[in-house]
C-alpha cells in the first residue's frame, strides 16, 4: 500500500481534487458542465498538436481549450445554434480531429486514447510539482475573483450595476478552467478531470449552507473519491481513474441517502 | 457618438421647465438620458428617451411589455450602450439595484444573510438593520429559495439599500406580491427615499397602482409617450390610448385618495409632443397646474 507510485498517485489525485472542488462548484452553479466537458475533450486536440509541432503539451492544451471557449462565445452570437448543440459539435469534432491528426503521424507512437483515461499510477515528481504549483495559482486566482464571479453568477446586471466586473471575472474563470485542464490532462486524463469537476460539487450541495462551504465540501469529497478509489483499485485490481469516479458516485449517492434521512428526522 | 459623460456637480440641463417646481427640483441630477436610443438587430428598441433623476426624486417608468423599459434601465446603468444620444451619471454614483429576476441555480446554496453580502462586505449589524427596515429581519438565516414572492422582494430591497446608495433602481419590485402587499411595498419605497434621500427609478408594467409617492411618471412605448406627475399622465390622451381609459381611472383615483391623506403633491407639468420620433421632451412651461387644487 505504501509503494512510492501509490503515494505519488495520491498526491497528484488529491491536488486535482482540491482544485476541481471549488472550480466545479461554479461549473455547476453556472450550468457549464457540458462546457467543461467540451474544453477537456478539446484538450486531446491540444495534445495531438503538441506532438505534431513539438511544443510543450501543457501550453498546447491550454491554447486549444481557450480557442474552443472563444469559438463557442463567437459562434453562439452568430450561428443561431443553441449553446448545447455548439458544444456537442465542438467537443466531438476537436476530439476526432486530434485522433485523426495523430493517425496521420506514423512517427508518433503515442496512444492518444490513453489520455481519455490517463495513467495516474505513473505520475512523476515533476507532474506532482506542476499540479500543486498550478493548483496554488488557480485556487488563489479563483479566491481573488470570488465576489464578482459569484455576484455575476446570481445576476450579471446586478453585479455590474453595483460596481463589480462580472464579465472579467467570467473570463478569468474560463482561463482557470482551461489551465486546470491543461495541467491535469496528461496526468489524470479527461474522464477524471470532468468527473472531479461535477460529481463532488453535486455531492457537496446536499450538505452546504453557503457557497464557500460547498466549495470546501466539494474539495473534501473529491479527496475522498481519489483516495477511496485508489485504495479500491489496488485491492480489486481495477483501473485507477475509473475507480475514483465510481468512488465519487458512491459518495454522491450516500450523501443523497443520508441527507434524505436527516430531513425525515426533521433536521436541517 | 459620445454615449457616456460624467456629470459635473452642476445639473447639466433642467429636466423640467421653470414653472414646474417638482420634488427634487434644483437638486443634483444623479443620472440622465438625453435623446438616447438603442438600435439592435435591425430595429430601435427605444428611441429619443429623455429622463433624469435627481436626488430625492422618485421616477416611475411605466409601459406595456416590450415597450423598452428594461432597455431604458440598462442604458442608464451602463449595461447597454446607446446607439444615439447621451447617457450620463454623476461621478462616483453608488447604485442599489433590484433586478427583475435573479438567476439563482437550485445548486447554489444561498441564505438571505449571504445574499446581503453578494456585492460587498457588510457587517451583521448592517444586514440586520437593512432587513428590519424592509420588515423581514426574521428571514436572515432562511435559504433564498424558500422565500415567498413578497418576502423575496423585501429581501432584494434590503439588499439594494444596505450600501446606502445614491440611486435605487427597482425593476418590477412588486412582482409576485398581492394587492395589499403591493401598496405596502410602495409605501416602504417612499419611506426609504425619505430616509436615505436617494433618487429612485422604478420600473413597472403594473399600471393600476403607480405609487402615490411618485414624483414623475414616464410612460414609455418605444419612446416617451407622456411624462409628468401621476395625475398628468393619467389624464393624458397618450396614456389613455396606450392603456385604455379604465387603467387611467384607477391610477387617478388612487392618487386622488392619497392626496387627501397627505395633502402633498408636486405641480403638474404636461408634455405635448405627440408620437413623433424627433420630438424633444423638454418643453418649458407647458400648462403648469397646481396639483393640490385639482379634484377631478
Amino acid at each position: 500500500m505504501t509503494d512510492a507510485f501509490v503515494l505519488r498517485a495520491l498526491a497528484a489525485g488529491i491536488g486535482i481534487a482540491l482544485i476541481a472542488g471549488p472550480l466545479g462548484c461554479f461549473v455547476v452553479w453556472r450550468r457549464m458542465a457540458y462546457f467543461g466537458d467540451t474544453m477537456a475533450h478539446a484538450g486531446l486536440l491540444g495534445i495531438a498538436l503538441s506532438l505534431l509541432l513539438e511544443v510543450n503539451m501543457v501550453a498546447a492544451v491550454f491554447a486549444v481549450a481557450l480557442a474552443v471557449a472563444a469559438a463557442l462565445v463567437g459562434l453562439e452570437r452568430r450561428a443561431g445554434l443553441s449553446a448545447d448543440s455548439l458544444l456537442g459539435i465542438l467537443a466531438h469534432s476537436t476530439l476526432s480531429i486530434g485522433l485523426v491528426l495523430v493517425a496521420m503521424m506514423p512517427w508518433v507512437r503515442t496512444d492518444l486514447m490513453g489520455y481519455l483515461f490517463g495513467d495516474i499510477l505513473s505520475v512523476t515528481m515533476t507532474d506532482i510539482a506542476i499540479i500543486w504549483i498550478g493548483g496554488v495559482i488557480i485556487v488563489g486566482a479563483l479566491a481573488s475573483i470570488w465576489r464578482p464571479l459569484l455576484a455575476g453568477t446570481v445576476n450579471r446586471d446586478l453585479a455590474y450595476a453595483e460596481g463589480l466586473n462580472p464579465d472579467r471575472a467570467r473570463l478569468v474563470f474560463m482561463l482557470l478552467l482551461a489551465l486546470m485542464i491543461a495541467i491535469a490532462m496528461k496526468i489524470v486524463g479527461i474522464l477524471l478531470i470532468t468527473a472531479l469537476l461535477i460529481i463532488p460539487a453535486a455531492a457537496a450541495r446536499r450538505f452546504a449552507t453557503s457557497p464557500e462551504m460547498m466549495a470546501a465540501l466539494a474539495a473534501i469529497a473529491g479527496c475522498l473519491s481519489v483516495s477511496g478509489g485508489l485504495a479500491a483499485s489496488l485491492e480489486l485490481d481495477t483501473p485507477a481513474a475509473p475507480s475514483m469516479v465510481v468512488a465519487a458516485l458512491i459518495i454522491f449517492l450516500a450523501g443523497f441517502a443520508a441527507r434524505g434521512r436527516l430531513l425525515e428526522q426533521g433536521g436541517a | 457618438m459620445d454615449d457616456y459623460t460624467k456629470l459635473k456637480s452642476e445639473p447639466v440641463a433642467a429636466a423640467r421647465g421653470p414653472n414646474g417646481a417638482a420634488p427634487g427640483e434644483g437638486r443634483a441630477v444623479l443620472a440622465e438620458l438625453a435623446g438616447a436610443g438603442v438600435f439592435r438587430a435591425g430595429r430601435w428598441l427605444v428611441r429619443n428617451v429623455d429622463l433624469s433623476i435627481r436626488r430625492g426624486e422618485i421616477v416611475t417608468v411605466i409601459g406595456p411589455n416590450g415597450s423598452g423599459k428594461s432597455t431604458t434601465v440598462k442604458l442608464l446603468l451602463g449595461l447597454m450602450k446607446a446607439s444615439e444620444g447621451r447617457v450620463s451619471r454623476v461621478d462616483g454614483l453608488t447604485i442599489g439595484y433590484v433586478p427583475q429576476r435573479l438567476g439563482i441555480d437550485p445548486t447554489l446554496p444561498l441564505t438571505v444573510e449571504r445574499l446581503m453580502r453578494l456585492t460587498g462586505r457588510r457587517s451583521s449589524g448592517d444586514i440586520r438593520a437593512a432587513l428590519e427596515e424592509t420588515g423581514v429581519p426574521h428571514l436572515m438565516k432562511t435559504p433564498v429559495r424558500s422565500l415567498s414572492g413578497g418576502e423575496f422582494q423585501r429581501v432584494l430591497l434590503a439588499r439594494a439599500l444596505i450600501a446606502k446608495p445614491d440611486l435605487l433602481v427597482l425593476d418590477e419590485p412588486v412582482q409576485g406580491v398581492d394587492f395589499t402587499g403591493e401598496i405596502m411595498l410602495y409605501e416602504l419605497i417612499g419611506r426609504i427615499r425619505d430616509r436615505l434621500d436617494c433618487g429612485i427609478l422604478l420600473i413597472s408594467h403594473d399600471l393600476h397602482i403607480v405609487m402615490a409617492k411618485t414624483d414623475t411618471v414616464i410612460c414609455l412605448n418605444g419612446h416617451v409617450c407622456c411624462q409628468g406627475t401621476p395625475e398628468t399622465v393619467a389624464g393624458s390622451a397618450e396614456y389613455k390610448s396606450l392603456f385604455g381609459p379604465k387603467a387611467a381611472e384607477t391610477l387617478a383615483v388612487y392618487r386622488h385618495e392619497h392626496d387627501h391623506v397627505h395633502g402633498e403633491s408636486g405641480a403638474v407639468h404636461e408634455h405635448h409632443h405627440g408620437h413623433h420620433h424627433h420630438g424633444h421632451h423638454h418643453h418649458a412651461g407647458d400648462d403648469p397646474v397646481d396639483g393640490n387644487h385639482r379634484h377631478d
